[in-house]
């Protein structure tokens, strides 16, 4: 049998290498267990929407609207949706270049654009220029193409932390570069220390790697910590030292739990430091209509900003999004949505406050169950989730599950998480992939599941985590050196 | 001029002989070890080294016109030295990124796109008061409407809510309503706002295998289905499996869409060309394709994969069964992956021709899944539904191992899934309304409407090309393009050189600023050197044919007048 180019052995190994744990095997072996009539609650991606949350009313009119607009010529229209939804249809319809059909600019819809920029306005308090900004398919395909520029070979490295997303991960060995690693730090609540930065940028210059690039996530994912504003001008600053880009990825921006630390946007800490790093710092930011009280993971939409990139640079970036065209109209359309909500005195406006708020505070009391719930577990710590949508507990596993783990030819995590989905239903994803240090194991669960489900699920977590320690521990002796 | 070309295509072969046996990722520019004291290398700066040999690409050649790297808006050039000292700069931008080249949204669309500011500002700046854009397959953003039906099902999809109120039934078809009740029970939850499978929601999958089966008379099955954001990301994919190094080569005809000469270049690939004859109406031969093949081979290319695109384009032309065999046979029997860009099925335009999809002609073969690998693209951008801006589209791969398909699923997870609205399209338009339904008739007339006039259009505008001096043109039997073959005067030529441009790219500039008609130049997707054409869509509006005709012919009489030799 002659060998054909797309047998396994021909394939391209930047794409075997890579690795996508969110959708890896636990999820595949949660959804054969679904198919076996098992009910399964899915906490391994953050998508809201799949676990009930509904979505918010004003944006879902609106864009119905776009998608039929022959309703507003309608004299029944009214009958069915409110006057400022159609108002904001024909508003953002006229903004487009033939509705909701036509490829826009490969960038996004100008209008969307500008408002975006105002919105990053209203948030930071400095100007932002629509023409840096470009929306795409969900914030993934934004770091796909940024990468993409910054990537040459496997000489590029990027700064990631570990524990990162690993769309991260992905993405670079998609792209061939190098992951260089930094560790956040557990103990001090994932807080991100410039020292560690420091060595692991000497490291891979030792390994001839060529650091080009820094990714932050704020607040994390899966680590859930938001990072204080003092902590951000140390990553700035080093980035700056160091000639990085910084990547912001900011798509948990609404999703806040705690007002001590409220999110702050590195470009306002970076234009708050003034000349000449606010003229120099290479900045790109990144957001989504995915997460957030919008949760609207299936629209794909998102954008990101450019800040002291060159032009040069921007059109090489414009010419490769001009190959996909454009990114989804309707996406674009939720992302003009989000960043111009119903305002006070609008008729929409107190029910998107309404609905947007229980959003909030539902995900603020589910924060607080599940951590508790985690620390209440035998040899299990977890940090409280200040943002995002995640709980990363870590999980001491005894050395005899450890063994036990190896004997089954499994990564000790993967193990137990595989045992956890058996035995409850609960679908998580292991820390391994994730990136964690050595011998030291965690897994992470969103915190979507619906409010009053969430109690018994932790119950559920607590009796089999419980039952697995008994089977597992000697002499009541944690795992970890 | 044509010597320019030519030493261009020259190039291409050239550079595929002496290719290095190693792919360009491996070899590794050796860093020093640095102190972090030291000063770095920063990422994008001027200081990093830069790779002139990267600036001849087998693109440049299909390209010519680019003189520049660059052709989008013209920044100040002052603003260049501002960023001197910041670190992203061109030198150290991605190479793969530099050298890709997307004419569709070239240098004549941005001047275009000023002309048009232009005439906001002052409607009697230019001798036209608006700019007609035929460079890209952009249905409704020239006024083409979009099928009722289909949208009335989006819309109820997109807002659930309002299903169950019965003023809905004032303002949707009772079938619109069903049908998103329908797809609705298909999608886990109901929640069109979540992510779905990263394949793409299995239900749909399963209402498109059946309509492909409809189409074809043999099975398919969901699980072979991907859907994906429009077409281009799954090209993008398949070339990214596919292609390991500058060693790896991929047939693409010329003319060619240039997604998938950009594609190759992102991913570091070869484009093999292979030349589609004009004189018989833009023919497959193979033994063309046998002859490029074979001089890829003594060129150190390891050729992975066959793009056809049926029904053509930039080049409109339809296959024939028979040759569609052929072409089977071949990949059959050279291994290669055929890579069926069928985003056109539903464009066909004269009576004596038919669309047949390669799976079909394959399966009628008696090939199946272990004989061929094949993988076929559509989209819902084009055919009549034209809805460009959902980007819905899919691919149906067969012929692979499970442990690919593993593969592909892996990489398609990691963009986690293409939007909801674009899947639920995709669903629509390989299940439209049936006989009986209640929209069947307003969706037929829709439907036929707006294919019978695309079919006039074609034909008008195929016409009138015929009629100009030194212009033949090949009929549209497919696609939305017409792709007329210029003989330019050599002052003309001559003209374009001194201007330091293509002569077609001259051509359709000065085109442009007589008209305000935006096509794009012949070189922006390969052509026998030496040849000049251009590519203009079919789409504006009936109403506008007339008006774009006398414009065409009367700016063609005076170019001619101004440079027949």
């Amino acid at each position: 049998m002659s060998s054909k180019p797309l047998d396994y052995e021909n394939l391209n190994k930047n794409v075997k290498e890579c690795q996508y744990a969110v959708r890896g095997e636990l999820y595949l072996r949660a959804s054969e267990l679904q198919k076996e009539g098992k009910k399964i609650i899915f906490t391994n991606v953050g998508n809201p929407h799949a676990l009930g949350q509904k979505p918010l009313t004003f944006p879902r009119q609106v864009i119905a609207l776009c998608q039929a607009p022959f309703l507003l010529d309608d004299p029944n229209v009214g009958l069915v949706f409110p006057a400022d939804a159609i108002a904001r249809a024909k508003h953002l319809l006229s903004m487009t270049s033939g509705g909701l059909g036509a490829y826009s600019d490969s960038r996004g819809i100008p209008g969307v654009r500008k408002e975006v920029a105002e919105f990053i306005e209203r948030r930071d308090g400095y100007p932002s220029d629509p023409e840096l900004i470009f929306l795409t398919d969900g914030a993934s395909k934004g770091v796909m193409q940024i990468l993409n520029a910054i990537i040459r070979g496997e000489g590029d490295g990027v700064l990631v932390p570990v524990p990162q997303y690993p769309l991260y991960s992905a993405t670079i060995s998609l792209l061939g570069g190098t992951l260089v690693p930094y560790y956040l730090e557990e103990t001090a609540n994932w807080g991100l220390d410039v020292n560690n930065l420091r060595q692991s940028v000497a490291q891979a210059r030792y390994k001839g790697i060529t650091v080009r690039a820094m990714v932050i996530i704020n607040p994390g994912n899966p680590t859930g910590q938001c990072l204080s504003e003092a902590n951000l001008k140390d990553v700035i600053k080093f980035c700056y030292q160091e000639s990085l880009v910084l990547l912001g990825d900011e798509v948990y921006q609404q999703n806040i739990y705690q007002d001590e630390r409220p999110f702050i946007s590195a470009r306002k800490v970076l234009m708050d430091m003034g000349p000449p790093i606010n003229k120099e710092l290479q900045l790109v930011s990144f957001h989504t209509v995915s997460k957030g009280y919008w949760g609207e993971c299936g629209q794909r939409g998102g954008y990101f900003e450019m800040t002291n990139i060159p032009p040069k640079s921007v059109e090489e970036i414009y010419k490769v999004a001009s190959i996909a065209l454009s990114p989804n109209v309707p996406g674009q359309i939720f992302m003009g949505l989000m960043v111009n909500p119903p305002k006070p005195g609008d008729i929409s406006y107190e029910r998107y406050v309404r609905e947007s708020k229980a959003v909030l505070e539902s995900l603020r009391k589910r924060a607080h169950i599940m951590t508790d719930g985690f620390n209440s577990c035998r040899n299990v710590v977890c940090n409280f989730t200040e943002g995002a949508m995640y709980s990363f507990p870590q999980i001491r596993l005894p050395p005899k599950a450890i063994e036990a783990a190896k004997k089954a030819g499994k990564v000790p995590d993967v193990f137990y998480c595989l045992k956890l989905l058996e035995a409850t239903g609960i679908s998580t994803v292991p820390g391994s992939g994730f990136g964690q240090k050595e011998g030291v194991f965690h897994l992470r669960t969103t915190i979507l599941p619906a409010e009053e489900d969430m109690p018994a699920i932790m119950a559920s977590f607590k009796k089999f985590n419980d039952e697995f320690m008994e089977q597992y521990e000697d002499h009541k002796g944690y795992s970890r050196m | 001029m044509r010597r320019f070309v030519a030493d261009k295509t020259r190039n291409l072969v050239r550079r595929a002989s002496t290719c290095s046996p190693t792919c360009p990722v491996s070899p590794r520019p050796h860093h020093p070890p640095s102190l972090l004291s030291q000063p770095t290398s920063p990422p994008f700066s001027s200081s990093s080294p830069s790779h002139p040999s990267s600036i001849t690409s087998p693109l440049r050649f299909l390209t010519a016109a680019a003189l520049h790297p660059l052709s989008f808006p013209a920044s100040p050039n002052s603003m260049a030295s501002n960023y001197s000292t910041t670190p992203v700069t061109l030198q150290s931008v991605n190479p793969k990124v530099l050298k890709c080249e997307y004419a569709v949204r070239g240098e004549i669309v941005t001047l275009a796109q000023k002309l048009e500011q232009d005439l906001k500002q002052n409607p009697d700046s230019h001798p036209f008061d608006e700019i007609i854009y035929c460079n890209i397959g952009n249905p409704q953003s020239l006024g083409q409407q979009p099928i009722t039906f289909f949208r009335e099902v989006l819309a109820l999809c997109d807002h659930p809510a309002i299903l169950d109120r019965s003023e809905t039934q004032g303002l949707f078809s009772a079938d619109a309503i069903e049908r998103a009740f329908q797809i609705l029970d298909q999608i886990p939850g109901r929640a069109t706002g979540a992510y779905s499978h990263s394949q793409g929601i299995k239900g749909l999958r399963e209402t498109i295998a059946a309509g492909i089966a409809e189409r074809d008379g043999f099975p398919a099955d969901p699980n072979d289905i991907f859907l994906t954001d429009g077409a281009s990301p799954a090209v993008h994919m398949m070339m990214q499996l596919l292609i390991r190094s500058e060693k790896d080569g991929i047939l693409c005809p010329i003319p060619q869409y240039p997604l998938y000469s950009a594609s190759i270049a992102l991913h570091g690939g070869t484009l093999v060309p292979y030349y589609l004859d004009e004189a018989t109406g833009w023919g497959l031969e193979i033994s063309e394709l046998k002859k490029q093949l074979e001089t890829a081979k003594s060129n150190g290319v390891c050729v992975r994969a066959l793009v056809v695109i049926n029904p053509g384009n930039p080049t409109g032309q339809v296959l024939a069964e028979d040759n569609q065999c052929e072409i089977v046979e071949f990949c059959k029997n050279e291994g290669l992956v055929l890579l069926a860009d069928e985003v056109y099925q539903e464009n066909i335009y004269v009576p004596d021709k038919q669309f047949h999809s390669f799976k079909k002609v394959s399966r009628s073969m008696g090939y199946g899944e272990k004989n061929i690998s094949l993988v076929s693209f559509q989209s819902v951008s084009k055919g009549y539904y034209g809805e460009c801006g959902k980007r819905g589209g899919y691919m149906e791969v067969t012929g692979f191992s499970p442990e690919i398909r593993e593969q592909i699923y892996k990489v398609a997870s990691v963009n986690l899934c293409s939007n909801i609205s674009g899947q639920i399209l995709a669903s629509l338009v390989m299940n439209p309304p049936k006989v009986g339904d209640e929209s069947y008739e307003s969706y037929t007339g829709e439907k036929d409407g707006i294919l019978s006039s695309l079919a006039k259009r074609a034909k008008t505008l195929e016409d009138a090309l015929n009629s100009l001096e030194g212009v033949t043109c090949n009929r549209a039997e497919g696609a939305m393009y017409l792709f007329p073959r210029i003989d330019l005067p050599h002052k003309a030529i001559k003209a374009a050189e001194a201007a330091k441009t293509a002569p077609d790219a001259f051509y359709a500039r000065r085109l442009l600023d007589a008209t305000g008609v935006v096509v794009v130049p012949g070189s922006g997707f390969g052509q026998v050197p030496g040849t000049w054409h251009f590519r203009c869509t079919i789409l504006p509006q009936e109403d506008k044919i007339p008006a774009i005709v006398s414009r065409l012919t009367e700016f063609h009489k005076k170019f001619m007048d101004e440079f027949r030799d």
